[in-house]
């Protein structure tokens, strides 16, 4: 969506440089509770409501998932997995998939047009879609798979952690209708310290492997789950166990170009230089060989 | 009048001049000079920030982002029409070898002390192959991460390599036009033979010394 909140902006893509942030707002976070999601796609019903999106109607593939995938106007989908435990019992994890707002995002990184990604200084990483140019290097770049490419209007689209309710102090749409408060939303402290109190009681329930999902290789994200199973997140539809930014979208996007910027001015350089030392390179002055009519 | 010297513009051909390109030969080269230009200017708006005003050029960013890959393939298709026509020449023989040695001598201007070139000198030849394999890569890569078209088709690590490789191969492609570029300012007479077709007989023997007798059956 447009910029909302422009004089807080943190990260702003392919801009070199300092971006307008002389207003600093609190770090913010959603914080999704596996343990008490129940599945039953409220969220997925408020996002499309209050963003004023409407997917077509997808076909039933067969399991839960529905719709079958993120998309340009689904920006958040239940991800159900049967998962079996060591001790036989099954178990239906349920994750709600979507942005993480991750605090070093790839997307951001690889976008080449300037200011259609940003960065509030409370977490939240927006899509500009009137800046938009429609490359998809975003979805080259996020770690998690989560930009899609609007067939509509060849532009991309992802949830925006409502960042407009956000600016005006709501909470976003997902958090206001999750009927079980498995989705809670605050100050990313607040939220760490309310997860933290959630883990314990889930290991005393026996989970032992109960924690938190803020991964480090991304600088944390500001939407955050606790996990039943926080050693094995993969689990739960693929859950990347420890992304981060690939080396090949950060040496694409970081050292490369400035060297091969460099590198085109000195060739041109040492053109103009060799050019001053030697001199045009001219025929030889030679004595014609026989029978040469140049004579 | 034997120390005439050629004169870069104005000079009139003489009746001995010797063709070194063909009108359809030019017609190739320029083509393919004006959709380098398109492709590599396009490419590098969104190469890094500082040169994302070239948009202007394209009609903004979106409409470059449509272009580019559209101007890529129109460059690839007249590098092959152009390399079909040349790569023959371009063959790297024994010789080769010790000129490309010499290659120092011949920049500082003593080319005399390198085994005499051919239609194309080593360094030609070289240049030739190392833009075929630019070229190449730029294609096979562009197509990897072609959207809408054509990424959704690969897995996304090989989307992530081919970008980079992209980027490599595009900065591989400009040095070398720079120093082709470069080349042609440098040795006098060059720019002519391709844009009128013909050199003088003293430019055919001093730097292409065997397509010389090549081409005059002389000595």
């Amino acid at each position: 969506m447009s910029s909302l909140q422009s004089l807080d902006i943190t990260g702003r893509s392919a801009t070199t440089t300092p971006s307008p942030s002389a207003r600093n707002t609190t770090e913010v976070a959603k914080l999704i509770d596996i343990s008490k999601c129940i599945g039953c796609k409220a969220c997925q019903v408020a996002c499309s409501e209050w963003n004023d999106l409407r997917d077509a109607i997808g076909h039933n593939v067969g399991v839960y998932d529905n719709p079958a995938d993120l998309d340009a106007e689904s920006w958040t989908v239940m991800r159900f997995t049967e998962y079996v435990e060591e001790d036989g019992r099954l178990e239906w994890l349920i994750r709600k998939d979507g942005c993480m707002h991750c605090a070093d995002p790839g997307c951001l990184k690889a976008c080449p047009s300037p200011g259609a990604i940003v960065q509030y200084s409370n977490g939240i990483v927006d899509f500009i879609e009137e800046h938009c140019i429609g490359c998809g290097s975003c979805i080259t770049g996020c770690p998690f798979n989560v930009p899609r490419l609007s067939k509509k209007d060849n532009k991309v689209y992802k949830c925006t952690l409502c960042s407009d309710r956000v600016s005006v102090g709501l909470e976003p749409a997902c958090v206001k209708t999750c009927p079980t408060g498995a989705i809670t939303f605050g100050s990313k402290e607040d939220m760490k310290e309310h997860a933290a109190e959630r883990i314990v009681d889930l290991k005393e329930r026996g989970y032992q492997n109960a924690g938190l999902y803020d991964p480090p290789g991304v600088g944390g994200t500001h939407v955050m789950y606790v996990l039943k199973h926080a050693d094995k997140p993969e689990i739960y539809h693929g859950l990347p166990a420890d992304p981060s930014i690939s080396p090949m979208v950060s040496f694409w996007k970081g050292a490369f170009k400035p060297v091969a910027l460099a590198a085109m001015g000195l060739t041109a350089l040492a053109g103009v230089l060799h050019y001053l030392k030697v001199g045009p390179k001219e025929p030889h002055d030679e004595p014609p060989p026989p029978g040469d009519r140049d004579a | 009048m034997t120390s005439r010297r050629p004169r870069e513009t104005a000079m009139p051909k003489p009746a001995d001049a010797i063709v070194r390109y063909t009108y359809a030969e030019r017609a190739s080269h320029w083509l393919l000079v004006i959709s380098f230009f398109l492709a590599a200017l396009s490419g590098l708006a969104f190469f890094h920030p500082s040169l994302f005003w070239l948009t202007n050029f394209f009609g903004g960013g979106p409409w470059t982002k449509i272009l580019h890959p559209f101007l890529g393939v129109a460059m690839a298709l007249f590098f092959i029409a152009l390399a079909l026509r040349v790569w023959h020449h371009n063959v790297i023989k024994e010789a080769d070898k010790e000129w490309l040695k010499h290659a120092g001598d011949v920049m500082a201007g003593h080319e005399e002390r390198a085994p005499p070139a051919g239609k194309y000198n080593a360094g030609q030849k070289v240049l030739f192959w190392l833009l075929a394999l630019c070229v190449l890569g730029l294609v096979v890569t562009g197509f990897v991460f072609w959207r809408p078209y054509f990424a959704g088709a690969f897995p996304i690590w090989l989307v992530r390599l081919a970008t980079l490789l992209h980027a490599i191969a595009a900065t591989g492609l400009i040095l070398l036009i720079i120093g082709h570029i470069y080349m042609s300012l440098w040795t006098k007479g060059s720019i002519r033979a391709m844009t009128q077709g013909w050199v003088t007989r003293s430019w055919a023997r001093s730097n292409h010394p065997a397509w010389y007798r090549e081409v005059t059956k002389e000595r």
